[in-house]
């Protein structure tokens, strides 16, 4: 016979307001091997923890029932508590009366009656609780970067500043991401290059640093601690250990593409260093566009090199390492509005252009020299208007989010262009403007000081008319319909999850939200932790950031990092899957379910009904499995279960309920 | 309703509402319409644009919507608005330079406060002093509001409220002096 107690939370008035916390614990003193209850103002504080074990210590109890909030905010407290006590941390269940039912309702009779029927359930699964234990597993002290802007470059030099080795991955030729075809950052108008380029100098140079460029994650096996990677190096045709980046390489080559660093605004080479400060500081050849590689004829390169450096049959090289933890750093790109916005011309008009041209625009190292030149006619506009949230809070044609940084960088190039062409106009129609952050309302009011004439309203339509753009809106202070004539219209485009933020998300066992970002543990208690261990997030592929905030992210994804390789020895979860080998039949549904790739058929010799028989069981590798449960629905034959959530506990849940 | 063309401000537009910005003393773009001058103003019942739907034409370069607005001529020049907005934009002041601004311009949207402001100042002017009953008298021939306050006339008489004795200063001429100094100016604001 168990003895179970229980413990009732008021949490202050969260609980309290409307549930009849005194009537819960009547009741509770009424259920079966409940041998004492009790409650308590705040459960979770120290004299609230203190009440449990003396409790525990009085009464004698061999589990114990908590009703308070979610087991996500509070049930490793508890557990931890328990260390303290003669019970094992696993002989504990908690009864959500906060989240599922006080938060939820407003009839403090229904909500009464709801508590106590969650308490119901809880104690009837505690009386069939059992003692779990944890085992140990030993941690790779190597971390892997994926993506190489400025998160993923943050993360890496802190990680590697603590004495650890660390791997950034980068799809493209260098590091750098977005920030580095930026112009200048809000709101101290710090060139990019100068804070950008020297990070980027920092991690190529940094003894604990692996840069792996125009490189990509294939495939990620093993668990937090030893993760196995799977990394394709892409061919560059260039062999970086001869390459002395002289660039002699690049002066000939007559194959001309279209420059995706430069937003299409210039061309580059085929073999090419996407801007001067790359890093790593050596070419590549773009294989598409090169003329040996696709025609057998030129060879241009190979000619000039002087260290012997070009190799035309250089092939994709595929490396097996394994690292303690994952740092995911893969950013975002900007909604493709030509897709949606027929009205805004769907990208007929060259002089409508996205907030990225307008970087590359007005950079002193940019196609134009950071003259401002419309890329029609190459003349200066007299006048420019700026539409913010293209893409941003437009449920039918975008996403319902804010993408948090427009506001500012809308407020940025106003404030840019006024400052280059100082009798020109600019309007800006916005939505709302949201500025928080340090100096940065004060930024936008200067710029309206510059005397950018800020509209409130979207514009419904972009059209041309004797060269000139005309935007349809409605200033919603004024209560009337407007229209401005200008020579350029930049849009300032809502951010969206990195392309493979898909693949590399399911790889990675990390969940993703209704507009497809990556999902942080918690929103607000784990914020750079993700559901499966030892993977972490930085920068923007949680959600739209900016600069300051993707930085703040990534030095705490390291230090999350740092925390897991301070310890040689990782404790792992005791809430997994086991599976009965006499109930398995060996069909693999287990296997095809896992996402975390826990489970395996392997050979085994049984003796069964008398006889000796060979075959195939499921197995788990207790390191793997991340307790989802999903195995144990999956499992037709009812071989497996999952530690803690038991089939049996859970039939006790339903018995309880249903039973009164 | 017509679309109102917002490039197609013309240069002058926008050169006059520079001076009646810099007449007030007060910089537009601070504005940021949050509307609290609007809503502790006395008189915007009264008003066809509020002061800040004023603030915002003139932002606008829509110079001709505040010039022809009855607001500037309505307001009370209480001050209430300058003391309460956050930016500290001073719109009482604001309001007097659109009054100039529009003077200027040969409008006069509402009279009786002209009416009323002209006779004041001649009053100052010839007397040094202003006299309650001459300035009612006036104001109620040459605004036409013939009877207004006479029945209150008798109890503010009795009370000394009005008075039909001239209180004049002593050095009347400099007090001229200093007027038409004001008035060469073009007047000034608050």
């Amino acid at each position: 016979m168990s003895r179970i107690g229980v413990f009732v939370c008021h949490c202050g008035s969260n609980i309290a307001a409307t549930v009849d916390v005194p009537a819960v614990v009547e009741a509770a003193r009424q259920l079966p091997h409940v041998v004492f209850a009790e409650d308590n103002k705040y459960t979770c504080s120290d004299p609230g923890q203190q009440a449990i074990k003396d409790a525990i210590a009085t009464h004698d109890l061999d589990r114990i029932v908590i009703a308070s909030c979610s087991p996500r905010m509070h049930e490793l407290t508890f557990r931890k508590m328990l260390k303290d006590t003669e019970l094992n941390p696993y002989m504990l269940e908690i009864a959500n009366i906060r989240e599922q039912c006080s938060w939820v309702h407003k009839d403090k009779a229904a909500g009464t009656a709801k508590a106590i029927e969650l308490l119901k359930m809880a104690t009837a699964k505690a009386d069939r609780d059992a003692p779990l234990f944890t085992t140990t597993i030993p941690v790779t002290k190597r971390a892997l970067v994926i993506g190489g802007g400025i998160a993923g470059m943050q993360a890496a030099l802190d990680i590697a500043d603590a004495g650890y080795q660390v791997t950034i991955v980068e799809k493209e030729p260098s590091l750098g991401g977005k920030m580095v075809m930026l112009d200048k950052t809000f709101p101290t108008m710090d060139c990019s290059a100068c804070i950008c380029t020297p990070k980027m100098s920092e991690v190529g140079a940094h003894p604990n640093i692996t840069v792996k460029s125009l490189s990509e994650v294939e495939q990620v096996t093993g668990y937090v601690g030893n993760f196995e990677v799977t990394l394709r190096e892409k061919a560059k045709y260039i062999d970086y250990e001869l390459c002395t980046g002289c660039g002699a390489c690049e002066t000939k080559c007559p194959a001309k593409v279209t420059s995706a660093f430069e937003q299409g605004l210039a061309q580059r080479r085929a073999v090419y260093r996407p801007f001067a400060q790359a890093v790593p500081p050596k070419p590549t050849i773009d294989p598409t566009n090169c003329r040996k590689i696709t025609q057998g004829k030129c060879g241009l390169c190979e000619k000039l090199c002087p260290t012997g450096a070009i190799h035309y049959d250089d092939v994709d090289r595929v490396t097996r390492e394994t690292y303690g933890a994952i740092v995911l750093a893969i950013g975002y790109q900007l909604i493709d509005w030509a897709a949606f916005y027929g009205e805004y011309g769907a990208g007929h008009y060259p002089d409508v252009i996205t907030g990225l041209h307008f970087e590359r625009l007005v950079n002193a190292s940019g196609p134009t020299e950071g003259h401002i030149l419309r890329p029609s006619d190459a003349r200066e506009p007299k006048s420019v208007a700026i539409i913010k949230c293209v893409g941003s809070r437009d449920v039918a044609k975008g996403r319902s989010y804010c993408s948090r940084a427009c506001c500012m960088y809308g407020a940025k190039h106003a404030h840019q262009y006024l400052d280059k062409v100082p009798d020109g106009r600019c309007f800006v129609f916005y939505m709302d403007v949201r500025t928080p952050g340090k100096g940065y309302d004060e930024f936008y009011m200067n710029t309206r000081r510059d005397g950018a004439t800020y509209l409130r309203g979207r514009v419904s339509k972009i059209y041309e008319e004797n060269g000139k753009l005309i935007c349809l809106g409605e200033d919603t202070l004024l209560g009337e319909p407007v229209r401005v004539e200008v020579d350029l219209v930049v849009l300032e485009t809502a951010m969206v999850p990195a392309p493979d933020a898909e693949r590399l998300g399911s790889m990675l066992g990390v969940t993703r939200d209704k507009d497809l970002w990556l999902t942080e543990a918690h929103p607000k208690l784990r914020p750079v932790e993700t559901n499966s261990a030892g993977v972490f997030l930085a920068g923007a592929c949680q959600g739209p950031k900016d600069i300051p905030d993707s930085v703040a992210q990534a030095s705490a994804s390291a230090a999350k990092v740092c925390i897991l390789f301070a310890r040689d020895e990782l404790e792992s979860n005791a809430m997994i899957a086991v599976s009965d080998s006499a109930l398995c039949n060996g069909c693999g549904a287990c296997v095809a379910i896992c996402p975390y790739q826990a489970l395996t058929l392997e050979e085994v010799s049984l003796r069964e009904n008398s006889q000796w028989s060979t075959r195939m069981i499921s197995k788990v590798n207790p390191g793997l499995c991340q307790g989802c449960g999903a195995c144990a629905v999956a499992c037709r034959p009812g071989a497996l279960d999952l530690r803690g959530f038991t089939d049996e506990q859970i039939v006790r849940e339903v018995e309880a309920l249903c039973q009164w | 309703m017509s679309r109102i063309d917002l490039s197609r401000t013309g240069e002058t537009d926008l050169d006059a509402i520079a001076r009646i910005s810099r007449e007030a003393a007060v910089r537009l773009a601070d504005c940021y319409q949050c509307g609290t001058c609007s809503a502790g103003c006395p008189m915007s019942h009264e008003m066809d644009l509020t002061p800040r739907q004023l603030i915002h034409a003139l932002q606008l370069g829509l110079l001709h919507r505040a010039l022809e607005a009855r607001s500037p001529w309505v307001c009370a020049l209480c001050q209430v608005c300058s003391v309460r907005c956050p930016q500290e934009v001073r719109i009482a002041d604001l309001m007097l330079a659109v009054r100039h601004a529009a003077k200027r311009a040969g409008l006069r949207p509402v009279r009786e406060p002209d009416v009323f402001d002209d006779i004041f100042v001649n009053n100052i002017r010839s007397r040094g002093r202003n006299n309650e009953a001459l300035l009612a008298g006036f104001f109620n021939l040459k605004s036409g509001h013939l009877t207004q306050d006479v029945r209150n006339a008798p109890r503010m008489a009795a009370r000394g409220m009005i008075s039909p004795r001239f209180n004049q200063v002593r050095d009347r001429a400099a007090v001229r002096n200093l007027v038409d100094k004001v008035l060469r100016k073009g007047g000034g604001t608050v």
